[in-house]
């Protein structure tokens, strides 16, 4: 492998392990604003220990998601040099914005809340959240839509030597593609935030812990779930996918499998994609349905790989396939039991029905692969460009790099983030060991 | 407009110094200035409510620096690449270290995360002052607008890599300069004997500071002659560097008379006032060429184009007036002596 190869290596191994924090960060942030306001209505203390709680679980989550946020910025100079001389004046702008706006009021903030509650008093410690939910959120945004000019460049302009210009700024803060790209992210960053929610909720409840704690949390968890889960496939899904239809119809037929283009044409639910032999094998199919979801008529041509000429394939069709597909099957899962678990709820009998909470509480790790496998899909499919029809990845390095000193800090950050991932992970589980007592209860404070 | 974005991008990158730089600083003297487990808590108390926002100061310069300045943003991090990677992993454990020490009650888990703390905010505040050295002295820019350079020079090579004899002083400026910062910002934070250990750390590093400072630009003067150059054809930069050696003096005095909140503040007029000397000198290069002039890397040559860059002042202005609400905001909700009781820390 070349330095490119080890620079998509090291940008695809941080970005993928940096957002397993983010897209808890900002789905706990919603939830941490309903407890707080929850608390404030409702009497008793258990929707402000659930706050608290879930704010020392925020608080290293938090943490850990800046300090790998930090490596992201920067690889933008130091591996993709020539991505960031071309597009600089442009997508630097959202980086910026992101800085001043959103991450000095997420920081600021955070701090009020995590140790200001006395001083704030309820309402101010309520604000407090919600200026962080704020912060979060708006951060995202600035992020997606980054991404989206790579996925749907608008409201630029190129100059003579092909470097990019800011041409006009709400056409690029408000670029259509990024509206619908960021419901879409912000429902799985709720999804994520859910699951991790009635997980814990299900584990004290199948220990007999805490009883008011857990019964509040797995409604919250559940509700949230069922909410998050039904707009991620409709209608935030369907438009980010007809976005893709319309866009990037190569990226759309390698998502699919489709070589032949055709009208009718079917939905697969699996397959396993021959890219030599450009066929699908084993398909299992839904006649017309790809037409229908894709351009709204079940006669709909949709187009197939075979028509793309083959230097504007994505250069990794299989893989762009099966992250597609398990994205798809993950999150028709996760509606499927978010879905029962609120029927349950209705019904009153989720607490006893210990099999569910089981599944409740095992299935937290399928939103983050579910959004691991959206990214996925998202960045495979944009390639062979960093930004669509403007500039391919393989011109996008930095001139002067060796595969050696990529090779050097890929696996330095390898290390890095095993030993932080572990740390953080044991943290985690003492926390939720101990539950939302008191923290000055527990001997090591 | 683009002698104004060279003064934001200065000015964001000050206000990075002068503010991660007292948390910066406090991990540098923490081992030396804080005895007990209860001080340690102390200093991380006092630092720990801001640490996190400072830093985002780095992150918004470099979306400024990207934005205003892409052909340089590119060469600088892709020719510093081993360099800025490290730093990263430092900001990373660094980070780490402050969130994680306190959360688990154990004097081995403790006196790891401490030291992860120390080494990591030393090791930081050596290379900022490094990066501010190789700026100073320039890069081996060619025709292609990019440039190379290893952490250390081949014994042969024309170009002596990112540590030479210049980098190395201000790499040592860098590290008393922000450690008599950090001490000076606990010897106003905190009492008792970690106060007093704070204030006479902060006397003695403010010292040395002063001749490091004084051989810095002495050298200067002598290896890079552009800079000296600008230096004389400027005369309006010559108060900047007589500031720097007043603030330290009257931070030093102020100490010693139990005035730790003007200490603080000269501290901050120290910092700023020799970033913004060195920034007036090297005007416009971004990062200067040793190979030849013409390859520097200026505000004019690197810069985005000029109606991308006025659509971000309109941005610009109404964000960093929010920030610094926000900043206010904060620092008043943390008023007063820090605790090692705290919550969290």
């Amino acid at each position: 492998m070349n330095a490119l190869g080890w620079s998509r290596l090291q940008f695809a191994f941080t970005i993928t392990y940096h957002y397993l924090f983010p897209q808890l960060t900002m789905g706990l942030a919603l939830l941490i604003v309903v407890m707080k306001a929850l608390g404030l209505k409702r009497s008793g203390t258990r929707w402000n220990d659930l706050a608290r709680f879930w704010g020392r679980v925020f608080a290293l989550n938090f943490a850990v998601g800046v300090v790998t946020g930090i490596p992201m910025e920067f690889q933008f100079g130091t591996n993709w040099a020539r991505f960031s001389n071309a597009t600089g004046g442009v997508i630097g702008l959202t980086l910026a914005m992101e800085g001043l706006f959103a991450f000095f009021a997420e920081s600021a903030f955070l701090g009020l809340f995590l140790f200001g509650e006395r001083k704030l008093g309820p309402r101010g410690h309520l604000l407090a959240a919600l200026m962080v939910f704020l912060g979060s959120w708006l951060s995202g945004y600035f992020i997606v839509v980054t991404n989206a000019f790579m996925q749907h460049p608008v409201g630029y302009a190129q100059d003579a030597s092909g470097r990019l210009t800011l041409a006009s700024f709400s056409a690029f803060v408000f670029n259509p593609w990024g509206l619908w790209q960021y419901a879409h992210t912000m429902t799985a960053a709720v999804i994520t935030g859910s699951f991790v929610v009635s997980a814990v909720a299900a584990y004290w409840t199948l220990i007999g812990q805490f009883p008011e704690h857990a019964r509040a949390c797995l409604r919250l968890g559940v509700v949230a779930g069922l909410i998050a889960c039904t707009m991620q496939i409709f209608p935030t899904g369907d438009r980010q996918g007809r976005l893709v239809a319309r866009f990037q119809p190569a990226s759309l037929a390698a998502m699919e499998g489709k070589f032949e283009s055709g009208g009718h044409a079917e939905l697969d639910i699996i397959g396993q994609p021959n890219v030599e032999e450009r066929r699908l094998e084993n398909p299992i199919v839904v006649p017309a349905t790809l037409s229908f979801l894709a351009y709204g008529s079940f006669g709909a041509t949709v187009e197939g790989l075979n028509d793309v000429p083959r230097d504007q394939w994505p250069d990794n069709v299989e893989l762009l396939y099966f992250a597609y597909h398990m994205m798809v099957g993950l999150g028709t899962l996760q509606l499927g039991l978010m879905g029962g678990s609120a029927l349950l709820l209705w019904l009153g009998r989720l607490e006893r029905t210990r099999a569910v909470l089981w599944i409740l509480m095992l299935a937290f790790p399928f939103p983050y692969i579910a959004t691991t496998a959206g990214w996925t899909t998202a960045e495979l499919g944009r390639q062979p460009w960093i930004v669509y029809g403007l500039q391919r990845t393989a011109r996008a390095t930095s001139p002067d790099l060796g595969a050696g000193d990529v090779v050097f800090t890929v696996l330095g950050y390898a290390g890095l983030y095993f030993l932080i991932g572990i740390l953080f992970l044991w943290l985690v589980l003492r926390e939720i060991a101990h539950g939302p007592a008191e923290p000055d209860a527990m001997a090591s404070r | 407009m683009h002698a104004l974005w060279f003064a934001i991008l200065a000015l964001m990158l000050t206000a990075y110094v002068v503010l991660d730089g007292f948390d910066l600083g406090a991990g540098i003297v923490h081992t030396f200035v804080a005895r007990t487990n209860e001080d340690r808590r102390t200093v991380l108390a006092a630092i720990g409510p801001l640490w996190d926002g400072n830093e985002v100061w780095l992150l918004a310069a470099g979306g400024v620096f990207v934005f205003a300045f892409p052909r340089a943003y590119a060469a600088a991090f892709s020719g510093l690449y081993l360099a800025l990677m490290i730093v990263l992993w430092l900001l990373v454990l660094r980070g780490v270290s402050i969130e994680f020490r306190s959360k688990v009650d154990h004097p081995l888990w403790r006196s790891a995360w401490d030291s992860v703390f120390a080494i990591s905010s030393t090791a930081l505040a050596i290379v900022l002052g490094v990066a501010i050295g190789n700026v100073v002295r320039g890069f081996p820019i060619d025709a292609s607008g990019y440039f190379h350079e290893d952490l250390f020079g081949a014994a042969r090579s024309r170009h002596p890599g990112a540590i030479d004899l210049l980098s190395t002083v201000y790499g040592g400026l860098g590290l008393t300069a922000l450690g008599a910062h950090g001490a000076t910002f606990l010897a106003w934070k905190t009492s008792g004997a970690l106060g007093v250990r704070s204030v006479a750390a902060a006397r003695r590093l403010w010292a040395v500071s002063l001749v490091l400072f004084t051989l810095a630009t002495a050298l200067t003067a002598v290896e890079a002659p552009v800079f000296a150059r600008h230096v004389v054809a400027r005369p309006w930069l010559l108060p900047f560097p007589m500031a720097t050696v007043a603030a330290a003096g009257i931070a030093r005095a102020s100490l010693g008379a139990g005035r730790p909140l003007r200490a603080f503040l000269t501290s901050c007029g120290f910092l700023a006032s020799m970033l913004v000397a060195t920034a007036g000198a090297l005007y416009p290069a971004l990062l200067p060429s040793v190979i030849d002039e013409s390859f520097t890397l200026d505000a004019y040559n690197a810069a985005s184009d000029r109606a991308g860059l006025e659509i971000g002042l309109w941005v610009w202005v109404p964000a960093i007036a929010l920030s610094i609400v926000y900043f206010a905001y904060l620092f008043w909700s943390f008023r007063g002596k820090a605790e090692g009781t705290h919550h969290h820390y």
